[in-house]
């Protein structure tokens, strides 16, 4: 517990002397332990005085931000205009029936998650994928299937 | 082979393509054949459909662009071209673009490129033949897989000088020999010249985004050191005179902004550089930043400069991992370097700049907003006036620029706002980057100047659709823009000409729709983003969407009623008028131009619940044609919610109460037998 507490004393010490740096704190938070834990935003509220509704106010105004733990890999399908009209709503949909569970809820196991994103920005290769950060190019409802018995090896 | 360098552009969508394994094979093989030649990481050069891309520069070589490269196919490179000088057909890419600050394309070795861009006609064999007839046997013929140029009929390309005929036809070869010798050739056919202008992405897939060295080598913060000897009103004179206009949308007068700031009294001012591109389908910005960080944060030192400002921000996108880390990345080295920091080259100016990200909210790319955000809290916007260049972040002027923005600010202020001032229009000056993607053949980034027409874009840069269907329309400005149909591509763009028809030039994104895609369809997609990306705070822009997007899923179920029409115009009405900000102002923007162009496609949808183009599933029936059907069954089998009867002896047939139009069965069918209607 006192390490917990301890990596959130040093992460918000990394902004102590910045004006406006409550976005910047939620961001290294969640970076740290995937999300921002109940506990982690008293923490927060309790070393910079900022009050708990206040926090709270921001975390649930920005779409980036995590109430909850994420699974062991997320897989975001990007749903900006050039994925939407390549087709991203199938490869959704075809994750949807891959995995079993709807968007934003984890698969039972804990390993996947799906969620959608407004563009990652990489439109020339649409539709696109992003797992953990890597980004699959030119994604359709066939190779998704081997993308994902791909991350289910690794475990 | 005298090779200079060979290039690896890593960028995020290089990356996706596989870009990184292919940077790491080469490393290998250069290692493996203990060939000591120089491999650079660069930023994007734009030509997305083409990546993994690769520059090879050989001494009077090139460079040579090398597209679509797999890990397998870097061997081949190497021994080829490397080794013996040879250029590898199959793989080769001629790239199509003026950079107006880094040229250095040099052919020394007869080389001519040659392809019919419209035919299959064999036009390398003919060329190579009628040149050994007339005894240029030591020219070398070459065909690129691609031409950088299409439906142009034959296309001859001779780099050595500096040359592209197109729209050649078989017998037009005879004369090519002749054109060999002249000293300046003659212009006996059509000539291509590109249409692609760089002065923003100058550096971008040129120099290491990771290396301040390769900045400076390539003139990088010269105009800093020349803004440092010029007074604060000359450097704002030189903007003015430069006529710039903000890229990220709004397109206010970039020295406008600056001079209400520098004119406002304050103890302290800032400099903020807005990066939270949230426009779906569009990544100008982040191909800049990944390309070529140190060229904004010299445009924030200028404008730092100019306004008196000593404190600068990046306000970046989180979604954008790669292009933050490069950022700070170029930072941490801008201040190594001492172009950063206190008493910036001994001038006695100062100027600080720190990173704050975004988080996932696309409202805060309105500038209100955004300073909302980087105080630290929600990103809500406020009525304006009084703007931010008088009481913006933390009550003080604040000037918010766009990236693209203030990329530009180093050039203009290293060449002069006169020699800016001489690309584009009266009312739009010097160039644009846009994102063109959608159904185009040739997506990416590209950067034009102001005043060309969107069929140059589209059909010259972009080569058409990629399915060959016929062009519908083409969006631009995202959730804010509109759509240009097909018949009006003809319109030039700057800001007033879009204005006029509609849409907006906005923050650069170009998105192409062919005939298979529906502009209910589009604009609800517009209207979904709106309604999740809406702060709330204003009832107009939080209620009016919600109803127009409503409305909108209503008529694509085949529910919508006539009268839908006029009450989807007087919500977008109100929503213009009375919306706090630009977010709920434009959102029905989408909804108004696809209703002043397409409406009959609405009324299709209203009256006879019909999607012209097949895409709202609602609207679509399956149905199996007799006559194509060899009675297999396999759709039955596959079938997940058994809407298909009959057997194989008296046919199948689909029934529409059971369908669910998962499409399984077009998928499974061998013979193409079934059909959405």
């Amino acid at each position: 517990m006192n390490e917990y507490t301890d990596k959130i004393q040093e992460i918000a010490s990394r902004w102590q002397n910045k004006r406006g740096s409550l976005i910047m704190i939620l961001h290294d938070l969640q970076e740290e332990f995937g999300y921002i834990e109940r506990k982690a935003a008293l923490e927060v509220a309790r070393i910079t005085r900022i009050p708990l509704a206040k926090i709270y106010e921001v975390v649930t105004f920005y779409h980036y931000f995590k109430l909850s733990p994420p699974a062991k890999y997320v897989i975001s399908v990007c749903k900006g205009t050039a994925c939407y009209l390549k087709g991203a709503c199938r490869v959704a949909g075809e994750i949807k029936k891959i995995l079993g569970v709807e968007e934003g809820a984890p698969t039972p196991d804990g390993l996947f998650m799906l969620r959608t994103v407004r563009c990652l920005g990489c439109c020339g290769l649409a539709p696109v994928v992003d797992i953990n950060g890597r980004i699959f190019s030119r994604v359709d409802v066939k190779n998704i299937r081997d993308i994902i018995a791909e991350y289910r090896r690794k475990r | 082979m005298n090779i200079d360098y060979v290039k690896v552009s890593l960028s995020s969508c290089g990356i996706a393509a596989g870009a990184d394994k292919v940077y790491a094979c080469w490393e290998d093989m250069l290692r493996r054949y203990s060939l000591k030649v120089e491999l650079k990481k660069t930023g994007c050069l734009g030509f997305c459909y083409a990546e993994p891309l690769i520059e090879v520069k050989g001494k009077g070589l090139g460079p040579v662009f090398y597209g679509k490269v797999m890990p397998q196919d870097v061997e081949e490179i190497v021994g080829r071209h490397l080794l013996k000088g040879e250029i590898v057909e199959r793989l080769l890419y001629r790239l199509r673009f003026d950079n107006l600050f880094h040229n250095d394309e040099v052919w020394l070795d007869k080389v001519i490129f040659v392809k019919d861009t419209s035919g299959s006609i064999k036009a390398k064999e003919k060329l190579a033949g009628i040149l050994k007839e007339s005894g240029y046997d030591d020219w070398q013929v070459i065909e690129p897989a691609d031409m950088g140029i299409y439906d142009k009929g034959i296309v001859v390309d001779i780099p050595q000088k500096d040359i592209v005929y197109v729209c050649l036809d078989d017998n037009d070869l005879e004369e090519i020999p002749s054109l060999l010798v002249s000293p300046s050739p003659e212009r006996r056919f059509p000539v291509f010249s590109p249409h692609q202008k760089r002065i923003v992405l100058r550096h971008c897939g040129v120099i290491n985004p990771e290396s301040i060295d390769d900045y400076l080598n390539a003139g990088g913060y010269k105009a800093l050191e020349k803004a440092l000897s010029m007074n604060r009103e000359d450097i704002i004179k030189e903007l003015a005179e430069a006529g710039l206009r903000g890229r990220g949308g709004g397109g206010f007068i970039t020295a406008r902004k600056w001079e209400i700031a520098s004119q406002t009294e304050a103890n302290q001012r800032y400099i903020v550089c807005n990066a939270d591109e949230g426009d779906p389908g569009a990544y100008m910005d982040r191909s800049i930043l990944e390309g070529d960080p140190h060229s904004v944060i010299e445009g924030m030192l200028v404008a730092g400069l100019a306004v008196g400002a000593d404190k600068g921000f990046f306000y970046i996108r989180a979604e954008y991992p790669l292009a933050i880390e490069r950022v700070r990345k170029a930072i941490e080295e801008a201040y190594r370097c001492g172009y950063l920091g206190k008493n910036i080259r001994g001038s006695g100016f100062s100027f600080d700049i720190e990173v704050r990200l975004g988080a996932g909210a696309f409202v805060c790319g309105e500038e209100t907003a955004l300073i909302a955000s980087l105080e630290g809290g929600r990103g809500l916007p406020r009525p304006r006036p009084p703007y931010p260049s008088i009481k913006g972040l933390w009550g003080k002027p604040t000037v918010i620029n766009n990236v693209e923005t203030l990329a530009n600010v180093a050039a203009i202020i290293d060449r002069g706002g006169r020699w800016f001032a001489s690309f584009g229009t009266s009312d739009s000056r010097g160039t644009k980057v846009f994102a063109l993607t959608g159904k185009v053949r040739n997506s990416g980034l590209i950067e034009v100047e102001m005043g060309i027409s969107l069929e140059e874009i589209i059909f010259d840069i972009g080569g058409g659709t990629l399915s060959g269907r016929r062009v519908k329309a083409v969006q631009t400005g995202g959730p804010s823009g509109g759509v240009i149909p097909a018949e009006k591509l003809k319109i030039k763009v700057d800001y007033q000409s879009l204005k006029d028809f509609g849409s907006i030039i906005g923050s650069g994104g170009m998105i192409v729709m062919d005939e298979d895609d529906c502009m209910v369809d589009i604009a609800k997609f517009y209207l979904g983003f709106c309604i999740d990306e809406s702060c709330g705070k204003c009832a107009p822009c939080r209620i009016g969407g919600w109803q127009l997007y409503h409305i909108l899923e209503k008529i694509t179920q085949g529910r919508g009623r006539e009268e839908d029409i006029d009450k989807m115009i007087r919500i977008a009405y109100a929503m213009q008028k009375a919306s706090l900000c630009g977010l709920g102002q434009t959102a029905p923007n989408p909804v108004i131009s696809t209703l002043k162009y397409f409406r009959e496609e609405y009324q299709e949808h209203i009256l006879n619940k019909r999607c012209p183009s097949l895409r709202c599933n609602d609207l679509v029936t399956y149905v199996i044609k007799e006559e194509k059907c060899r009675r297999c069954g396999v759709c039955q089998k596959t079938c997940p919610a058994e809407a298909i009867a009959g057997d194989k002896e008296r046919g199948f047939y689909i029934e529409a109460d059971k369908c669910v139009k998962c499409g399984r069965c077009i998928e499974v069918c061998k013979f193409k037998a079934i059909e959405r209607r």
